[in-house]
């Protein structure tokens, strides 16, 4: 086959790194708001209609929602085999309790309802909040820890050995990360239950988010400020080749303070993704304070791509920069898969990625509407 | 199994695969009996079949999520503890999992929803569409897990590149549509169906046992029974079909299930029952029938089926072939690439590179495989035989109870032409009885497949021990023992809430005017 040199191996790679992000991004725009829901619930829903109705403003959506968590592996093991490799082996117990809070979410939401037994109930809404809060903590608590280096190194067999400790995750600036992405997803979340209910649980939702729309740029800011001063970035050393074989032992890296800030003064039109995390959850302050309902959930959506872009954008070409041997570290010029495996990939992604879109919007759109808290009294319609 | 890093992986793997597999099969089999019966409803309007619909569509509630759930441990563990197995095949492997995230789990998942909620605010035939698009999903999963599966059985289309380390790609076409890919694919979810008949021919046996729900019981029983039937047909054929392309590409596999030490004339007969003995490397006690195996496994009355002693021999010569090829890749990569070693290295690596596995199987005796001696080479030669015994007998109850599955439903297949369904009562246990059963057969046929794969993850390409994480050993059984226990009480959850639905039976139609049997028979 010779068609995938229609696109160079560079660009396939950048356009690779690209789709990453869109990954990351559209799971944290859908199943970020499911998530964010889960959290809020033991708080604002005070008896079991209220939880039954923001059980059921998730409902319907959250299933097909985590699916982009999952296909977010599945792209990460196909595009970027390295990555997929080093960081799962070495978040591994981290990767573990997020596994076990993400099982316990479908169960959770399937079984809760099925007895009518208050204790029962109960039991399973804190498994939902675990189920949000957890994995929101845990991956923020991983972006940190990224941002900072990772204590991994690669032999000659590209074998990968990592060597920190589960509580090695948990220092300060990670924390800080974790703490951001919980106020952002709750936001989300709160954003998503004034939208889709009606009443004082939409009341209370938008309460909780008029106080994390402005926490969410407040931590943003706090983040970066960490990051200028505490925080070592890295950049390559040797020449950069964007077109050689995907092996990071081949170039030569060095780590130096306010690295993660450089791209900015190269590229300045990058400036837009820290100014949409910054601006966008105080215009989502400002949607909830009128009630906007609907655009106030676009731009909630539009922020986190800001927040998420800007972690991309600091830190590229850089994937994953290993503190120990920053040589090990992967970058998107030598941790992806081959030049023909990306080609491929991106065709079947051109082909279904619309196609799921599209069906995706469908099934919002026949869903449409406030969860009728009546209907659920009634035992219709809603099925949780 | 020795419990050190590689034997609790495996452990894991094994535990939390085989647990995933509980709910799979349902889902793939329910999914389509439930389209089958709403589009009955659509063509025909008769509640009953609206009932019978949302009565195995909430059964099929309870077991989906925790398909999906389990799923999820799939799909991150071979990152967290196969880590150099992802990094060594990820640019083949990891293609058809995000496909089928892309094709198959955003379908099943996003009108999984609607099939629940979407009743009230979807017309009759758009609500029938999303059901049938949950069973299409479910179905294309199947399809890429089993080509992503069938590559580790059959590697084609790839090539190993010393630049980076690793297999990649070189046809994807071959990949897709790799002939062993293909045979698993139908054999497995023909297997889902035949689960899902019999759980449906069961708790509607059990409805006729109490008297109660005759009318969905019976219709539901119709359904099953045909679509059992084909099922279960399918199953042994399409296992015949495995069977023939083992002969081909995994012939270690086929002669340690049948226990054949030693390279019988052709046609070779076939061992029914037999007591393999792994040390003594014989078969003790055994019941032959003639001619079967060979013709069974080769299609032919003079092609040998070889004995696992000469395809020990055979694999010998491959580990020596293996450590030239070992030996030129060391000079390739301290020359940094194959343009500037000798031309004599380069050749060797292309004649032997295909062996180069073979090699790492010395790795467990000696860090270099150059360094090998003899008694080494004999070693890892002998490593190339699976645990026999354990091969021998799933696939042996595996097969019996494929059989047994096609009597099942032609007798109520029968049955249900002959206008007889709900007698006799022993039969009705039976097929009470027989609700594991298809449980057992399916988890033995994932024995057979993985642990008659062994020593390789990526047969001929990469052996299982070099294949996982730079974890300890604390960590593995932190996450066992964790995933043991969460398991296990989500599995007594889902078999109460189970149980319960099925004594709880079918909600009341909101429009009840069942249409007595009689007038469905005529119908169909």
């Amino acid at each position: 086959m010779i068609l995938h040199e229609l696109l160079d191996y560079t660009t396939l790679r950048l356009i690779w790194w690209v789709l990453l992000g869109v990954l990351l991004i559209g799971f944290a725009a859908t199943d970020g708001f499911d998530m964010g829901t889960a959290i809020l619930l033991p708080f604002i829903g005070k008896d079991d209609v209220e939880r039954r109705t923001i059980i059921n403003a998730v409902g319907p959506v959250w299933e097909g929602n985590q699916v982009w968590f999952i296909l977010g592996g599945g792209a990460i093991f196909a595009a970027w085999p390295p990555l997929y490799a080093v960081s799962f082996s070495g978040f591994y117990l981290a990767m573990f309790v997020v596994l076990a809070a993400l099982i316990l979410r479908p169960v959770a939401f399937k079984y809760r309802s099925k007895r009518d037994d208050v204790r029962w109930r109960a039991a399973w809404d804190w498994a939902l909040f675990i189920g949000g809060f957890v994995p929101v903590l845990i991956f923020g608590v991983a972006v940190g820890n990224v941002l900072q280096g990772v204590p991994f190194r690669l032999d000659g067999d590209l074998r990968a050995f990592y060597e920190g400790s589960f509580f090695g995750l948990l220092n300060p600036f990670a924390l800080l990360c974790g703490l951001l992405s919980v106020a952002m997803l709750i936001t989300h979340g709160a954003a998503w239950v004034t939208l889709k209910t009606a009443g004082a649980v939409a009341e209370r939702a938008r309460g909780v988010g008029l106080v994390t729309a402005l926490l969410t740029p407040a931590l943003f800011a706090l983040a970066g400020v960490a990051l200028y001063l505490w925080v070592d970035g890295y950049h390559i050393t040797s020449a950069v080749v964007t077109d050689g074989p995907s092996n990071p032992l081949l170039k030569q890296v060095a780590a130096a303070p306010a690295l993660w800030f450089s791209n900015y003064g190269t590229y300045p039109f990058l400036l837009i993704a820290p100014v949409l995390g910054l601006v966008g959850p105080l215009l989502v302050w400002a949607g909830l304070k009128v009630r906007a309902e609907g655009a106030t959930l676009i731009i909630s959506g539009l922020s986190l791509l800001g927040i998420i872009a800007t972690v991309g954008v600091s830190m590229f070409p850089f994937i994953l920069p290993s503190s120990i041997d920053p040589v090990s570290s992967l970058t998107v010029w030598d941790s992806s898969s081959s030049h023909q495996t990306l080609f491929i990939m991106l065709v079947v992604t051109c082909i279904f990625l619309p196609l799921v879109l599209a069906y995706t919007a469908w099934a919002y759109r026949i869903l449409w509407g406030k969860v009728d808290a009546g209907a659920i009294r009634a035992g219709q319609g809603h099925h949780y | 199994m020795e419990l050190d890093i590689v034997g609790l992986s495996r452990l894991q793997f094994a535990l939390t695969a085989l647990y995933h597999f509980l709910f799979v099969p349902l889902t793939l089999g329910l999914s389509i009996i439930i389209a089958i019966m709403e589009t009955v409803y659509v063509m025909t309007d008769r509640p009953i079949w609206r009932q019978m619909t949302k009565f195995w569509g909430s059964l099929f509630g309870i077991n989906f999520v925790l398909g999906v759930a389990t799923g999820l441990t799939m799909e991150f563990q071979f990152g967290m503890n196969w880590s150099y197995y992802s990094h060594y095949v990820g640019d083949i492997f990891g293609a058809p999992l995000a496909i089928e995230g892309l094709m198959a789990f955003f379908l099943e998942a996003t009108f999984v929803g609607l099939f629940f909620f979407g009743w009230d605010r979807m017309s009759k035939v758009q609500h029938l569409a999303a059901t049938w698009a949950v069973a299409i999903g479910s179905n294309f999963s199947a399809l890429w897990i089993l080509i992503a599966n069938g590559w580790m059985q059959n590697p084609v289309g790839a090539v190993f590149n010393p630049a980076t380390m690793r297999m990649e790609i070189e046809d994807f076409y071959a990949v897709i549509f790799n002939p062993v890919a293909q045979a698993k694919f139908v054999h497995t979810v023909s297997a889902g169906y035949v689960t899902a008949a019999v759980f449906v021919l069961g708790v509607s046996a059990f409805y006729l046992l109490k008297g109660r729900h005759v009318t969905l019981a019976k219709r539901s029983m119709a359904v099953a029974c045909s679509f059992g039937l084909l099922s279960s047909l399918s199953v042994v054929v399409l296992g015949d079909e495995s069977g023939y392309l083992a002969t081909e590409h995994q012939k270690m596999k086929l002669a340690a299930i049948e226990g054949m030490w030693e390279t019988e004339p052709a046609p070779a007969a076939f061992t029914a029952i037999g007591f393999p003995n792994q040390e003594a490397r014989e078969t003790h006690h055994v019941l032959q029938i003639p001619w079967a195996l060979g013709l069974i496994s080769t299609r032919s009355l003079n092609t040998q089926v070889l004995g696992i002693n000469d395809l020990v021999a055979h694999g010998k010569e491959r580990v020596e072939s293996g450590i030239i090829a070992y030996d030129a890749l060391q000079t390739i990569r301290a020359a940094r690439g194959a343009e500037n070693v000798a031309p004599e290295v380069k050749a060797a690596f292309e004649s032997h590179g295909r062996d180069l596995g073979y090699a790492y199987l010395l790795k467990r005796y000696v860090d270099d495989p150059r360094q090998a001696n003899e008694q080494q080479i004999d070693k890892a030669a002998w490593d190339l035989v699976p645990q026999v015994a354990p091969l021998f007998w799933s696939f042996r109850i595996m097969v019996g109870l494929g059989f047994f599955f096609i009597a099942l439903m032609a007798a109520f297949f029968w049955q249900s032409a002959t206008g007889r369904l709900g007698e006799p009562r022993w039969l009705l246990k039976l097929a009470v009885l027989a609700i594991p059963l298809p449980w057992i057969a399916a988890e033995l046929g994932w024995v057979v497949a993985e642990f008659g794969r062994q020593p390789w993850i990526i047969e001929g390409v990469l052996p299982t021990a070099m294949a996982v994480s730079s974890l300890s050993v604390t960590d593995l059984l932190i996450t066992i023992a964790g995933f043991t226990l969460f398991y296990s009480v989500l599995f007594v959850v889902e078999v109460s809430l189970m149980v319960r639905a099925i004594r709880k039976g079918p909600e009341p139609d909101d429009h009840p005017a069942p249409a007595p049997y009689s007038t469905l028979q005529a119908a169909e």
